[in-house]
């Protein structure tokens, strides 16, 4: 029996990576989310290169569930180099597109498939004689259809591409045909629509629809970042050159052309946060993008920062380790390697976001973080949320909001005759005050270094002024717990002693396993954590909870390991779920593995929570 | 060790510069390196260069990674911010400085095994960058700090104080430099005063990427027979290349100068450097010239110094970037921060 569903299926692009599709493919997405159906595009791609293969998979989802789903109910197989997985991967029942300008036997197919074959490439090879024409054409010719089959609103199509190109008006009359081409052959070939298809519904609102990279590049403008280093690495590289499209676009200066920014692509690692640490040193709010393996050649570098208290934003746009790992998938397996980055005792600030209206805004928040504490700031990202197009809340700034610079003296305060001790804890709340280089011809100066030094930056190795600065230290990274994000709760529908800890990327998935989770009668709390250190909300929820998962994307439970350090936690009371295999974790493996956990735990002995 | 703090005490008629500011002004902390190290010489050029040019001390940034030479900047410009950073990473991070705030001058101090060891790349990258800055290099041929091993710098069949014979092939930084597009390329000896200070001077109006080798011998581990770095050593092979005198229009000084040819060369900023040929072939403009009078003079045994090569219109990394003519960290929140507005219309091209 074929699939029937209406607004809730998976599409699964095939293509061959450099043939154009990643376009088309978009195309087809925004088309959905134009007809009020949220969408949640995925990318698959092994390597950059070309020639390879990729996948472009597309949940629709009317009830708005954007974690990956597993499986594909259509298959589009532009790839007969991956077609047997990628057949094995559809659900029973399911379709499959193809382009049958070549035989292929039948006992390439299943037999439970719909099967609808379309001579895309003899079409192509008639209609155009440009063999790269032939190439980009074939992408829309194969969206017509998939309009047709599915039911997709051909005029919103038709008004996209017209945005598209918009000023390049001479691409647009071609590209309609060659939609129309596809979609009059599926219209005259095939029973349209199939069983999976669209019906225009009103779930989109005014959600918006962009990669967590660009809206964390974008939120560094918003955050009034001036300098960037970086060194290009998957899957960060799109939030630098994001950073850089949006500089060239809101910070030249319009009288003399002038840019109110500086990118510099750095050597190596080592060298990007070198100079965001010499940028912030003197006064500049700088940041680095990377992903793991810059991480980890960062290391001395964090030490430096923490220790002679210096600002600094990294973005760490997670993808699988360890070493090269799998480079182009994704994970948050990073979370213990910043939140302890380099040797002798350090911590950092972490900020984790959900989506990129968080990463926006986390992004932003860095900066001021970054200052407040004069220390460095991660944001971890990861290539789930990076570097796919997600629907998030708009954007949202507030135009009174100011730059929050942190502790600084100016040359009035110091003209004044303020006292000035570097690593003097003035307020009580560990945080010192700084100065600018160059702020005062007299008063003021004082020497960075990563050795160990009094509160007036004096160099000295003796064992109280080192204590004393360190429990200083802590006692400012205590403070930080009231200014980073707090935790998010979402209550189960009736009192349960389950509790489930989770962040960033995983966040989709789990609201729709708890979805299903509740519909089984299993009631589970759950707490989204968005920051590291962790408010005293964290450790109370634990508390509250007989048995609390932490799922999260990676093999050892990184989150699980810190909040055991860090809340003082029994282990025991910690039930790790890790997924991390470097596709993205689906509602379904969580709620597999917690109804399991559950249910082996209990036996029939918790009845209250299984209901 | 802990911090030596220096007794201020101000002679009422003590000597001043155009700012008023005494030569005491420009001081640091009392040096805690090997008494007769070269470095401590290098750090009184640094001082007397800097008291000449009449610049307010806190305007200079004085950046360096680590070693004994990379310790000195807390020995002189007390009144200047320093940032001692870490082992081979000073280029990168005095980088990133400039690029915050062109308006200060910039200092790099490092050493032998900081910049041609661990440092090499970060070396490379900062002056092919045409990072606005002075970077010194103290170079002893070997790691003092560490206690006497080899550095990149020391020469092949050079000895240690143990005995042992250096077999690779030295790096001459200096040549690295000129082929990496250093505007500014100097080397001198710590020990050569009237050759050094005029060589900082016209390093520090340079607006470019202005590179200094000094030799800078080692009295704990490299002033001994069979060290090429060692006071004797380079006393007896130095091939001075020229002597230059260095005039600004604010502060003109008369220092003496050998007779012979003269060439006056122009700085950026309007000031001038004379330069008193030895080698009256040697022409500072011409980088090929430079290399081959180093290798010249290397086959024959000797290390030419003085200022090798020069390019008075550098353009520099902030010339390349196109930043505004005010320093970054200048700006604040109008100027950096879009508005709601405009995310507004971003929100809706993203629907
Ligand atoms: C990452 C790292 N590795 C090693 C060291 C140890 N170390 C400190 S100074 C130094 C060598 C310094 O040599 P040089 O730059 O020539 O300075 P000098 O002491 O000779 O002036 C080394 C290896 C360090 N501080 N950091
Ligand atoms: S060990 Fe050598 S380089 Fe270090 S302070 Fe002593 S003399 Fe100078
Ligand atoms: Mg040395």
């Amino acid at each position: 029996m074929p699939i029937q569903s209406v607004n809730d299926f998976v599409v699964r692009f095939a293509n061959v990576n450099g043939s154009g599709s990643a376009s088309a493919n978009q195309l087809f997405a925004r088309s959905i989310m134009r007809m009020g159906v949220p969408v949640s595009p995925r990318n698959i791609f092994p390597s950059n290169i070309q020639g390879l293969p990729t996948w472009y998979e597309v949940r629709i989802s009317e009830a708005g569930h954007m974690g990956a789903r597993g499986g594909s109910d259509l298959l589009v197989a532009m790839n007969p180099e991956t077609w047997g997985e990628d057949v094995a991967d559809i659900e029973p029942g399911g379709y499959i597109f193809y382009d049958s300008s070549r035989p292929v036997p039948k006992s390439a197919f299943r037999d439970d498939l719909t099967i609808l074959g379309m001579p895309l490439t003899e079409i192509c090879l008639k209609h155009y004689t440009d063999p790269r024409q032939r190439q980009l054409f074939k992408n829309i010719i194969y969206v017509g259809a998939l309009a047709a089959l599915l039911d997709i609103d051909l005029a919103e199509i038709e008004k996209l591409i017209g945005e598209q190109f918009r000023g390049k008006d001479k691409l647009i009359a071609p590209n309609l045909q060659a939609l129309r081409l596809g979609y009059d052959y599926a219209k005259a070939n095939f029973a349209c629509p199939i069983g999976v298809h669209l019906k225009r519904a009103n779930a989109v609102g005014d959600l918006i629809f962009l990669e967590g990279n660009d809206a964390a590049g974008l939120g560094a403008v918003y955050g009034g970042a001036t300098v960037c280093a970086w060194y290009p690495i998957t899957p960060s590289t799109s939030l630098a050159e994001s950073f850089m499209a949006y500089c060239k676009r809101l910070r030249v200066d319009k009288e003399t052309g002038k840019n109110k920014f500086a990118i510099v692509q750095a050597e190596d690692e080592l060298s990007s946060i070198g100079m965001v640490i010499g940028a912030a040193w003197n006064g500049a709010r700088a940041f680095t993008a990377t992903s793991g393996p810059g991480i980890s050649l960062m290391q001395e570098f964090f030490g430096l920062a923490y220790f002679a208290e210096i600002p600094a934003v990294v973005f760490d746009v997670q993808r699988g380790g360890p070493s090269t790992g799998i480079p182009t998938r994704t994970q948050q397996s990073d979370i213990l390697l910043a939140a302890y980055a380099s040797h002798g005792d350090t911590k950092h600030i972490l900020l984790l976001p959900e989506d990129p209206y968080e990463c926006f805004e986390f992004a932003a928040q860095a900066f001021d973080l970054a200052d407040r504490f004069q220390t460095p700031v991660f944001v971890m990202l990861d290539l789930d949320i990076g570097s796919n197009h997600r629907m998030c809340k708009p954007l949202k700034w507030d135009d009174s909001r100011q730059l929050d610079r942190g502790k600084v003296m100016t040359a009035e305060d110091l003209e004044a005759g303020k006292e000035f001790g570097r690593y003097l804890d003035v307020d009580g709340d560990g945080i010192p005050y700084r100065t600018y280089p160059g702020t005062h011809p007299k008063r003021g100066a004082y020497f960075t270094r990563g050795t160990t030094k009094d509160r007036y930056a004096r160099y000295t190795e003796l064992a109280a002024p080192y204590i004393d600065n360190m429990e200083r230290l802590l006692k400012k990274f205590d403070t930080a717990k009231k200014y980073v994000p707090g935790p998010v709760l979402r209550k189960a529908s009736r009192k349960t002693d389950l509790g489930v800890i989770y962040f960033g990327s995983t966040s989709a998935s789990m609201h729709e396993a708890l979805d299903m989770l509740e519909k089984d009668g299993v009631h589970v709390d759950a707490l989204r954590v968005r920051a590291f250190p962790f408010s005293a909300e964290v450790s109370d929820f634990i508390a509250a909870h007989d048995r609390v998962f932490v799922i999260e994307q990676n093999r050892d439970g990184q989150l699980r390991t810190l909040l055991m350090v860090e809340c003082g936690i029994d282990p025991a009371q910690l039930t790790s779920i890790p997924h991390y295999g470097g596709t993205p974790i689906t509602a379904r493996f969580i709620r597999k593995a917690m109804s399991d956990a559950v249910n082996k735990a209990t036996g029939a002995g918790r009845k209250e929570t299984i209901g | 060790m802990s911090f030596l703090p220096k007794p201020k005490f101000r002679h009422p008629a003590i000597e001043t510069n155009d700012l008023g500011f005494t030569h005491r002004d420009y001081e640091g902390a009392i040096s805690t390196l090997c008494a007769g190290c070269g470095h401590d010489s290098i750090s009184a050029a640094i001082i007397k260069a800097v008291y000449e040019l009449s610049l307010p001390p806190h305007r200079i940034a004085k950046l360096s990674g680590i070693g004994c030479s990379s310790k000195t900047p807390t020995y002189f410009l007390g009144a200047s911010h320093g940032f001692n950073s870490v082992h081979g990473r000073m280029p990168s991070v005095l980088t990133g400085a400039n690029l915050a705030n062109r308006d200060l001058i910039y200092l790099g101090v490092s050493g032998d095994g900081d910049s041609a060891s661990i440092g090499l790349g970060q070396f490379a990258h900062s002056i092919r960058r045409g990072v606005n800055m002075v970077y010194i290099v103290e170079n002893n041929g070997v790691y003092g700090l560490t206690k006497g091993q080899f550095s990149a710098t020391s020469d092949k069949g050079s000895k240690n104080k143990r005995g042992v014979v250096n077999n690779d092939a030295p790096i001459d930084m200096v040549s690295m430099a000129i082929e990496l597009g250093a505007t500014f390329v100097g080397r001198s000896f710590s020990g050569d005063k009237t050759q050094l200070v005029p060589l900082i001077k016209a390093a520090i109006e340079h607006r470019g990427a202005a590179f200094i080798d000094c030799i800078s011998p080692c009295v704990a581990f490299n002033n001994h027979e069979g060290s090429t770095k060692s006071f004797d050593y380079v006393r007896a092979h130095n091939a001075a290349l020229n002597a230059l005198d260095f005039i600004t229009p604010r502060a003109p000084i008369s220092t003496e100068y050998e007779p012979g040819s003269t060439e006056v060369v122009r700085l950026h900023d309007g000031s001038s450097i004379r330069l008193h040929k030895i080698d009256a072939n040697h022409n500072v403009h011409d980088r090929a010239e430079a290399m081959s009078a180093i290798h010249r003079h290397k086959a024959a045994g000797e290390i030419v110094t003085g200022l090798l090569y020069i390019d008075e219109d550098p353009q520099d990394l902030h010339t390349n970037l196109g930043t505004i003519a005010r320093p970054l960290n200048e700006l604040n929140a109008p100027e950096l921060s879009p508005s709601q507005a405009l995310l507004d219309k971003m929100n809706a091209a993203l629907r």
